[in-house]
């Protein structure tokens, strides 16, 4: 194959993080030469970052239905599952952008727009990983920018305080991610996903009569991806981090990096260790789901009940983001059936969910943003009175919240619905009812934030708070797209199952 | 007993002497600027060890990037911290410290170069035999195969941007604020 050949077939799959690569090029040298144009830096970034997130639907650059190939010497794969995942991280890194030009503690420096430029090219280029390194990479790629940005504000020793905490659990938590995949390495020798499993089946495989070395390297990378999504045990980093990050970071970490890795998460487990895969005559599949399961429904418990007490509303969020982590890993958990089928409707139901968060989470950020900016406080109880304060921002807020609720005619209801659908239909019907009750519980939590802002009393309610042109086309922007999944998600979830059908088919084909 | 072989038990020797004894050092010593030292006489030793196992390649990274870079950073990171390292006595008996520093860098040299150019000559065989240029290993490294099927070519690129976000944000962290903030924080 000539390089030509080998370019035409190859550069479609990466035109957005080649498009991301000119993008932050172009940052670096506006904000050199033009250091008193940083807002215009951050709409740079913002359209940009949003036109990108069209070329998945290119003509010849779109992959064929059905198709999930491997590009790049088997890096990466070229999917629609990957496409949906890289267009909301592309549109979390776009509307991230937007809403930090109006933030007093990053909005001004050119450097920030620059690291989520770069934090997103990983987002994406984790979500379609199809190899151990390229993974490792792209996960640093995206944890190492954030890093440093939940550290970007010089003028508040919280922000600093919470860029360490992440940096010191984030690279604890990668140290013992690249211990499991160094084990998986050498065990079999090979880097890539689907040849690790290959090779695990293989007659020659040093692990045919003893699954226990496998199991411990599959622990230790389901931990240290339990630290990235933010799901119990694992979680004692996200309400520090959330709380003292610049609220924009905030907002990018619960969104783009949890949805990259929720889809490498999935990648990872049914590359790896399908049902094919069987050890000493025992299915590892049996022993991951299970342990998903587990942290599921841990996940979910604790993110709701913690998050009842919360008087902090980015505190709250966290709490909240633990428990939306365990309602995702439910979806995950159902990938234990080996119909396909069932998995086709596992991955699409993870995909369409962390869609539907990346959008309902943003705009509650963007409301945080605005009202601590206009009020300087982040404390639930200030919310009060806010609907005679600004009606649009409690009305968007309230849509918002109510979508993380799961509550119609918002998005987070069918993202709730097809996630427990798929795990009734995985025979979990346990886990469903366990995933319904703690939305009882969640809905607590959410509706008294609505109910502080609509009805209680509040002290400066003569005081309007104005919406800054970014914030307002922010907030159009998410409402939109969390009204109309919520009232048409059709194309979307047919999207998505358009994508993992072709992800499920190669997993239930691809093996001897 | 030939004397190749004689020559490579003594480098083996040298070497092996060299890694367990500059490890005990480092653990054994109180003053983290010693440790430092002791650790560069270690990576040595191994390095040796790689020459003895016909990867010169590997040899040299492991003098250029683990003693002439990393130990580097250790001995930065440790003056810098001064307090931490007991180094209060330093200047004392100094020259008795140079004869030894003169001591150990003759042995280390001469114990890089004797078994490789000097105390035997074993011939291209055993000692280079299965050498890359360092070219084609940097080509094996992003790109395996002819056929383009296999490569880290992509991941290689990435982690150069990687590292650029993290050197700028890094001298945006450690940045003083500058005159404008500080008047705009009053």
């Amino acid at each position: 194959m000539g390089i030509l050949e080998y370019l035409s077939a190859n550069l479609p799959a990466i035109a957005p993080e080649i498009g991301l690569t000119i993008l932050a090029m172009v940052i670096l040298l506006v904000d050199s030469y033009r250091p008193d144009a940083k807002s215009n830096i951050g709409y740079l970034a913002a359209i940009v970052m949003a036109l990108l997130a069209i070329t998945p639907f290119i003509p010849g650059w779109s992959p064929a239905m059905g198709e999930s190939s491997l590009k790049w010497g088997g890096m990466i794969r070229h999917d629609m599952l990957a496409s949906i995942f890289k267009v909301m991280i592309l549109f979390a890194g776009s509307i991230t952008s937007l809403m930090a030009v109006k933030d007093s503690a990053v909005g001004q420096k050119g450097e920030f727009y620059l690291i989520i430029t770069i934090s997103t090219l990983g987002a994406s280029l984790l979500a379609a990983s199809a190899d151990i390194v390229m993974l490792f990479v792209a996960l640093e790629t995206v944890s190492i920018p954030l890093y440093i940005l939940a550290g970007f504000s010089h003028s508040d020793a919280g922000s600093a305080e919470s860029g360490l905490k992440y940096f010191l659990f984030g690279s604890f938590a990668s140290a013992i991610l690249l211990y499991g995949l160094s084990l998986l390495f050498g065990f079999t020798g090979e880097t890539q996903l689907t040849a690790i499993a290959a090779s695990l089946t293989s007659s020659e495989s040093i692990l045919g009569t003893n699954i226990l070395p496998a199991l411990a390297a599959l622990t230790l990378v389901i931990v240290g991806f339990g630290f990235k999504i933010s799901a119990a045990p694992f979680h004692f980093w996200t309400p520090d981090v959330y709380e003292g990050a610049p609220t924009p970071v905030t907002a990018f970490i619960s969104v783009a990096s949890k949805a990259a890795s929720f889809a490498v998460l999935m990648r990872f487990f049914i590359g790896v260790f399908p049902d094919a895969v069987q050890l000493d005559g025992q299915s590892v599949q049996a022993f991951w789901t299970g342990l998903i399961t587990v942290m599921a429904v841990v996940s979910m418990t604790l993110g709701n009940v913690l998050a009842l007490r919360q008087e902090n509303m980015k505190r709250m969020l966290a709490y909240s983001s633990i428990a939306q982590a365990g309602y995702a890993l439910v979806g995950v958990a159902a990938l234990q059936s080996v119909d396909q089928a069932v998995m086709t409707s596992a991955i699409s139901s993870v995909a369409f969910y962390m869609f539907m968060y990346t959008f309902s989470n943003l705009l509650v950020f963007a409301g945080v943003i605005l009202f601590s900016e206009a009020a300087g406080t982040e404390k639930i109880s200030e919310y009060a009175g806010m609907q005679r304060r600004s009606p649009w921002l409690a009305v968007t807020m309230t849509i918002g919240l109510l979508s993380l609720a799961g509550i119609p005619p918002a998005a987070g209801f069918f993202g709730k619905f097809f996630l427990f659908q798929a795990a009734v239909q995985a025979n979990l019907a346990g886990l469903a009812i366990i995933g319904v009750l703690n939305s009882i519980v969640a809905l607590y939590y959410y509706l008294l934030v609505i109910k502080i802002m609509w009805v209680d009393p509040g002290k400066d309610e003569d005081q309007a708070i104005k919406i800054p042109a970014p914030l307002a086309w922010t907030f159009g922007i998410t409402t939109i797209v969390v009204l109309l999944l919520g009232v048409v998600p059709a194309p979307i979830i047919g999207w998505a199952r358009d994508g993992a059908a072709a992800v499920a088919q190669a997993v239930t084909i691809g093996l001897p | 007993m030939g004397d190749a072989s004689f020559s490579l038990i003594v480098a083996f020797t040298v070497f092996g002497i060299l890694t367990l004894g500059g490890a005990l050092g480092v653990i054994l010593n109180r003053n983290l600027f010693r440790g430092t030292i002791w650790l560069m006489i270690s990576l040595f030793g191994v390095a040796g060890h790689f020459v003895l196992l016909s990867a010169p390649f590997l040899a040299a990274v492991q003098v250029l990037v683990y003693i002439g870079a990393i130990a580097i950073l250790f001995t930065f990171a440790v003056m810098l911290t001064r307090s931490l390292t007991q180094i209060t006595d330093r200047f004392t008996r100094l020259w008795w410290n140079l004869g030894g520093a003169i001591v150990l860098f003759v042995v280390l040299v001469g114990a890089v170069i004797w078994p490789v150019w000097g105390g035997f000559t074993p011939g291209d065989d055993i000692l280079f035999a299965n050498v890359m240029s360092t070219t084609d290993l940097g080509i094996a490294l992003v790109d395996r195969g002819s056929d383009l099927r296999q490569g880290f070519v992509l991941p290689f690129e990435v982690a150069s941007l990687l590292l650029t976000a993290a050197m700028i944000g890094a001298i945006v962290i450690a940045r003083e604020a500058d005159d404008e903030e500080k008047g705009k924080r009053g």
